[in-house]
């Protein structure tokens, strides 16, 4: 297998996912076939290949720096889980 | 007359402007559609009808002033990943089931001021991530033509509710087909405009470097109506292009003498293709070739390395952009946790589904330490070497012609379980999002089971004039796009 669960445990764990040891072994086989899939790319001589991450060529894309209103805080605040005091509340991260 | 939602937009917006029939008649005829067939379908996700008539009244008032434009009070469904302030936008995740957006998509901004009425949002494939709409964590969308198979995806919404009529066109977005192979299941036009020409402010995004908002409709000059209204730069997208705009409408008008149609060898080699989707796409080419049309063999020769380019691209910038969903801001929060990581991960964990779970493992693998050059960097070249491979076709041949899926729509149910089998029925689509070019899927004849079969038209960099004039052509000397679903 070109993964094993305890990598997928790791992947996830940085993904924040959280996967119960079963989960993860049952991606086992689903990653590797994907992955094993994937290592067609390695067919291909790329050496000296620039790498495209944009597939139109743009210069800097920049603007003027000028004032404008943003979000009220009312509305930014809207969809939020929990919220007080005009802000967004998430467990203590402090102890 | 025809039922007001069978009409096309052309059809409509000449009623309208006539003054023969209203916005909210056509409205209501399309909401009583909706009512009457999306039990059967599950298109939309949220139909809006009290906000859809509320816009068509004013549409009629504008109508009636003198100030519509070529939307103004057509019923337009739109993709459940494109933002919009009124509606929900819950990209068929749980993890956004109740998130109102606080503003609009451009793309839904240009629409409301065209005068267009939004009468739903469409069901998709969540977070766009998949092939057949099946990923909806809400419903499945079936196929119009045959209510046991799938509509295509991931804009399998859009695409069944312009089959079924119960919408006259609509928006999706295509990272790596998602627009075209279900315009080509359900036998609809549909378009995904060069990266760049359409602005992706308030699209959810999925893959950065792939996603672009696109139309799907009853033919080819709707579909230049839809890409005339949502076009242009916008400077709230940096990925925008400062290009001035054809008037898409005004390009239908060309016939295909001097045109030359490139056919991919290797495109046409593929193993797994169906012998009805060959046969029917080769007619096609036949067809254009009548219709005075130069073919011309041309070589793509890493297309076979798209899926696997792909499959690495494309999860990895998902991985990075759904990193967003951490329940603090907005969507949803599992509330039984501890610590902010443990909300973290409960929460990702309950508001994903499967497929975008295993995408985001995927994506994280490939970008994660001693994976990056073998995985992501590898991808990356490769994706050069296929943008390569387009210039040197395109120096021969004005528009490539190829399928759009493999198969004509599968069974509900049928690669569930099977991701890969499912990564591969893109082959035909994802190149075209790699390389940034424009291409688009015109009807072009039915499996001998009745299912709809797409040809897809790709021209270089901004030739959507191009393709969508080609497609016109073909619509002209064939019927296929005047066939409906029987429902």
């Amino acid at each position: 297998m070109k993964i094993t669960s305890e990598e997928i445990l790791h992947v996830a764990d940085l993904a924040r996912l959280e996967l119960d040891a079963a989960a993860a072994r049952s991606l086992v086989p689903q990653i590797t076939e994907i992955l094993e899939y994937v290592d067609l790319m390695q067919q291909v001589d790329t050496s000296d290949v620039p790498p495209t991450t944009h597939a139109i060529s743009l210069k800097n894309a920049f603007r003027d720096d000028v004032c404008r209103t943003h979000l009220e805080n009312a509305a930014a605040l809207e969809n939020a889980p929990e919220k007080d005091a005009g802000c967004f509340v998430v467990p203590r991260i402090i102890g | 007359m025809r039922q007001l939602h069978g009409l096309t937009i052309s059809e409509a917006a000449r009623l309208l402007a006539a003054g023969e029939i209203s916005s909210q008649q056509l409205t209501r005829a399309v909401l009583e559609r909706i009512d009457a067939i999306d039990g059967r379908i599950g298109a939309y996700i949220t139909v809006a009808a009290d906000t859809a008539l509320a816009q068509a009244a004013t549409a009629d008032a504008a109508l009636a002033a003198g100030r519509g434009t070529a939307l103004t009070g057509i019923p337009l469904a739109v993709k459940d990943l494109i933002c919009t302030r009124d509606l929900p936008t819950t990209c068929a995740s749980k993890i956004l089931q109740d998130f109102v957006p606080p503003y609009d998509a451009a793309v839904v901004e240009k629409l409301r001021q065209a005068g267009a009425v939004l009468v739903g949002k469409a069901n998709m494939d969540e977070f766009a991530m998949g092939s057949s709409t099946e990923n909806s964590a809400f419903q499945i969308t079936r196929n119009p033509w045959n209510r046991n198979h799938v509509p295509g995806g991931s804009s399998g919404g859009s695409a069944a509710a312009v089959s079924a009529d119960l919408c006259l066109g609509a928006l999706g977005s295509d990272t790596g087909g998602s627009i075209r192979q279900p315009a080509a299941h359900c036998s609809v036009v549909g378009l995904k405009p060069t990266y760049g020409r359409v602005s992706r402010f308030g699209l959810v995004a999925f893959a950065s470097s792939l996603d672009q908002i696109g139309p799907l409709a009853k033919d080819s000059r709707d579909c230049a109506l839809l890409l005339n209204a949502i076009s242009g730069y916008d400077k709230r997208d940096s990925t925008s292009v400062p290009r001035d705009v054809p008037d898409f409408v005004a390009g239908l008008k060309n016939d295909l003498k001097g045109l030359t149609v490139g056919i991919p060898a290797e495109y046409f080699d593929t193993r797994g293709i169906d012998a009805e989707v060959l046969a029917a796409v080769r007619r096609a080419i036949g067809t254009m070739e009548t219709l005075g049309a130069r073919c011309l063999e041309v070589s793509l020769p890493h297309a076979p390395y798209a899926v696997a380019a792909y499959y690495v691209i494309a999860p990895s910038e998902a991985s990075s952009n759904l990193a967003r969903y951490d329940g603090v801001k907005y969507g949803f929060r599992d509330h039984r946790q501890t610590d902010l990581m443990e909300m973290y991960r409960r929460t990702r964990t309950a508001g994903f589904g499967p497929e975008v779970q295993r995408r985001i493992i995927l994506g994280t693998y490939a970008l994660s330490a001693g994976y990056y050059d073998a995985y992501y960097r590898k991808a990356s070249q490769v994706r050069t070497l296929i943008m390569r491979d387009f210039e040197k076709a395109f120096a021969n041949c004005d528009v490539i012609a190829s399928p759009v899926a493999p198969t004509p729509a599968f069974e509900i149910g049928a690669k569930v379980d099977d991701p890969l089998r499912m990564y591969l029925s893109d082959v035909f689509t994802l190149s075209a999002n790699l390389a940034g070019i424009p291409a688009l899927s015109v009807p072009c004849g039915f499996s001998s089971a009745g299912l709809p079969i797409g040809l897809q038209l790709s021209g270089p960099h901004f030739s959507e004039a191009r393709l969508l004039n080609v497609a016109w052509q073909f619509e002209q000397a064939t019927d296929f796009h005047l066939k409906k679903p029987p429902l």
